[in-house]
């Protein structure tokens, strides 16, 4: 038994466990009847045909014709990290967290971070040139966002506007 | 015939407001400045800019959703023809030929071939929608609850048909949609399913947080894993933009041709754009060659404006079935149907009834969208020349910032924040194990839906499942889609569209 393709395979095993859960979780709920669905029903069922077919794709995964072996590749956790670590450095600052007593920011301080940080997961990080950016663009979104739009947004943080 | 021209010039009265107008510009602007970058398609751009139409009134938001939807597409052909590389997957195409004219310092002629065809087929599509949504619109209203499921299946099988790869895995993660939208309260019991106790998780998933984080985080993400290309940007051989007679005469019945085929394809559920832009080029390329004409692949202008008709056309059509059935056939008119839910507008055949100021100022909208891109495209060309010229460093913070603002936007929720960020790890995890994100999109938005109709349908029936056979429309619906399954799954078929999509990819 030789995996043909990696790509296939762990795809397979992700459909298995997201059918397999909300099959699971749909226990859960009261199930019914054809005739007098429960909110468990739909779920259950959908659940049940996900994790059938996960299995399937599993299945294929062994007999593919391929030859590399289609591996998934490196995971480019650098850009990942970052991205995605700006995104919820731009909540957190955004909104404040009350977990641990931060005030709310502002969307002028998260914006700074969220670009700085997002701009590092490219190749050539420069400080320079992404605060040029952030402030281009805090520029632009406040004008926008706030002026344009109207949208409701805290602009600067708490401890400044009290 | 005179009820059409009624609803048109009612349509027209809608949308010719100053007000309407200027968003339909506003959304036409918008779309192509975004669709020209390459590497955002018009699934995330129209998720991206979803939260600025909320306070608009409804009629505004439609049209200036439908602006950004075909600016992007638009702008997508500038780039495939420019860059070499498709702005999204429906000019996928159009840089075959589009970018060995461009190479030829024929790049001019191959812009005004895509921008003319394009709104050739616009017009036709406009006058199609126009034609026939009253009709189907009346079929709609025989719809029970089987028929809409049965109708959703087939949708479902047709979306799955067109996503590349593995049919098997389209199919999954359709199924994956469908269970991620049942998130949520259920309508009928009360109970909140899969919510953790968490109280945003009551409401369901936000679709604009997944369609951002899979479409726009995703793909941003596995852009910078690659090392940054060379893009060839053929800014000084842009010079004349007129084709030249002889250019007219052969893109003429091309054009054609493309509005015909993609008018028909759009229709069809999991058709539209890109579905059209391919059985255009096919169509196209087996059209015997006239002496002294250029062969296709070496800048063919036959290549450029069949396709780009044909894609536009599928686009316009594609409004079909979500205006008067309400169920989308692809992603874009997935997130239309959730911009219609977010204003109140409950997609279906009763819009037309009920907000006809709503359906035929989006219908007249979409033509003068057309003719304005045309008007956009052709003189602005320098301007969307220079904006291919900004390096990806410089927008790729701009767009995890819009897509940030904009999902909190949408509840003023920091949830929503998290949400996107979960599903960024969620798109990229797709991308790396070749799976494709826009049936996830559908099952998603189709999800609750379908669960209503099953469960109506069976409790009508008193739960006998036979109820979608022995009711003849629901039956030659799903019959239709063993069938479209069948088709695909034939040996001979299957290594076609293998071939089809390997294209695509090289």
């Amino acid at each position: 038994m030789q995996i043909k393709s990696q790509k296939t395979f762990f795809s397979g095993i992700m459909f298995t466990c997201v059918g397999a859960a909300f099959a699971l979780g749909a226990a859960n709920y009261n199930v019914g009847s054809a005739a007098r669905m429960g909110p468990g029903y739909f779920p259950l069922i959908v659940g049940v045909l996900l994790t059938l077919l996960g299995l399937v794709v599993i299945a294929t995964a062994f007999t593919g014709p391929t030859s590399d072996g289609e591996p998934v590749g490196k995971i480019a956790w650098k850009p990942l990290g970052f991205i995605i670590g700006a995104n919820l450095l731009f909540g957190i600052l955004l909104a404040g967290l009350r977990s641990i007593g931060l005030p709310a920011m502002g969307l002028i301080l998260a914006i700074y971070a969220l670009v700085i940080v997002a701009c590092m997961a490219g190749a050539n990080f420069s400080m320079k040139l992404s605060l040029v950016l952030a402030t281009v663009l805090a520029i632009g979104s406040y004008l926008t966002f706030i002026v344009g739009l109207k949208l409701q947004f805290q602009v600067w943080p708490t401890f400044i506007t009290g | 015939m005179m009820d059409l021209i009624n609803h048109l010039s009612l349509g027209f009265s809608t949308a010719v407001t100053l007000q309407n107008l200027v968003y339909a510009f506003i959304g036409c602007l918008l779309g192509t400045l975004i669709g020209v970058l390459p590497g955002i398609g018009p699934t995330a751009t129209i998720a991206m800019l979803l939260p600025a139409t909320y306070a608009l009134p409804p009629v505004a938001a439609l049209i200036m959703l439908a602006g950004i939807y075909y600016g992007s597409q638009y702008g997508g052909s500038t780039t495939a023809i420019l860059v070499n590389l498709p702005g999204e997957s429906s000019s996928v195409v159009t840089v075959i030929d589009g970018h060995q004219m461009a190479k030829r310092g024929r790049g001019g002629p191959a812009l005004a071939a895509a921008g003319l065809g394009s709104f050739f087929a616009g017009c036709v599509g406009t006058l199609i929608l126009a034609a026939f949504a009253p009709p189907l619109t009346e079929i709609a209203f025989k719809f029970g609850p089987a028929e809409y499921f049965s109708l959703m299946v087939l949708g479902l099988i047709g979306a799955v048909v067109m996503a590349s790869g593995s049919l098997l895995k389209a199919i999954c993660m359709i199924m994956v949609g469908l269970l991620l939208g049942l998130v949520g309260t259920d309508v009928n019991s009360g109970v909140a399913r899969y919510s953790f106790d968490i109280p945003e998780l009551t409401d369901g998933l936000g679709f604009i947080a997944i369609a951002m984080g899979v479409f726009g985080y995703g793909e941003i993400i596995a852009n910078l894993a690659r090392p940054e290309d060379e893009r060839e940007v053929f800014t000084a051989s842009v010079t004349g933009l007129m084709p030249t007679k002889e250019d007219f005469k052969r893109m003429f019945p091309a054009v054609l041709r493309g509005t015909a085929l993609g008018s028909s394809l759009g229709i069809l559920p999991g058709g539209g754009a890109t579905l059209s832009a391919f059985a255009a080029y096919t169509l196209e390329k087996k059209i015997k060659l006239k002496a002294g004409e250029v062969p296709f692949g070496k800048g063919n202008i036959r290549g450029v404006a069949g396709p780009e008709a044909a894609n536009n056309a599928g686009a316009q059509t594609s409004f079909i079935p979500m205006l008067t059935l309400g169920i989308p056939p692809n992603p874009v008119m997935a997130l239309m149907v959730g911009a219609m839910t977010i204003h109140n507008i409950q997609p279906g055949p009763q819009v037309m009834t009920s907000n006809p100021e709503l359906f035929w100022g989006l219908i007249a909208s979409m033509w003068i969208g057309n003719l304005m891109l045309v008007i956009l495209n052709l003189p602005l060309i320098g301007l969307w020349i220079k904006l291919l010229t900004i390096p990806y460093r410089w927008l790729f913070p701009a767009i995890v910032l819009f897509c940030a603002i904009g999902v909190y936007s949408t509840n003023n929720n920091v949830f929503d924040i998290w949400l996107v960020a979960i599903f960024g790890v969620v798109g990229y995890t797709f991308i790396k194990l070749g799976c494709e994100p826009a049936p996830l999109l559908l099952g998603l938005i189709l999800g609750p839906m379908m669960e209503e109709n099953l469960r109506r349908a069976l409790l009508l029936s008193r739960g006998d499942w036979s109820v979608f056979v022995s009711r003849p429309i629901s039956a030659g619906l799903l019959a239709g889609a063993v069938a479209l399954l069948l088709i695909v799954l034939l040996p001979s078929i299957r290594s076609k569209r293998e071939e089809a999509f390997v294209e695509e990819a090289g």
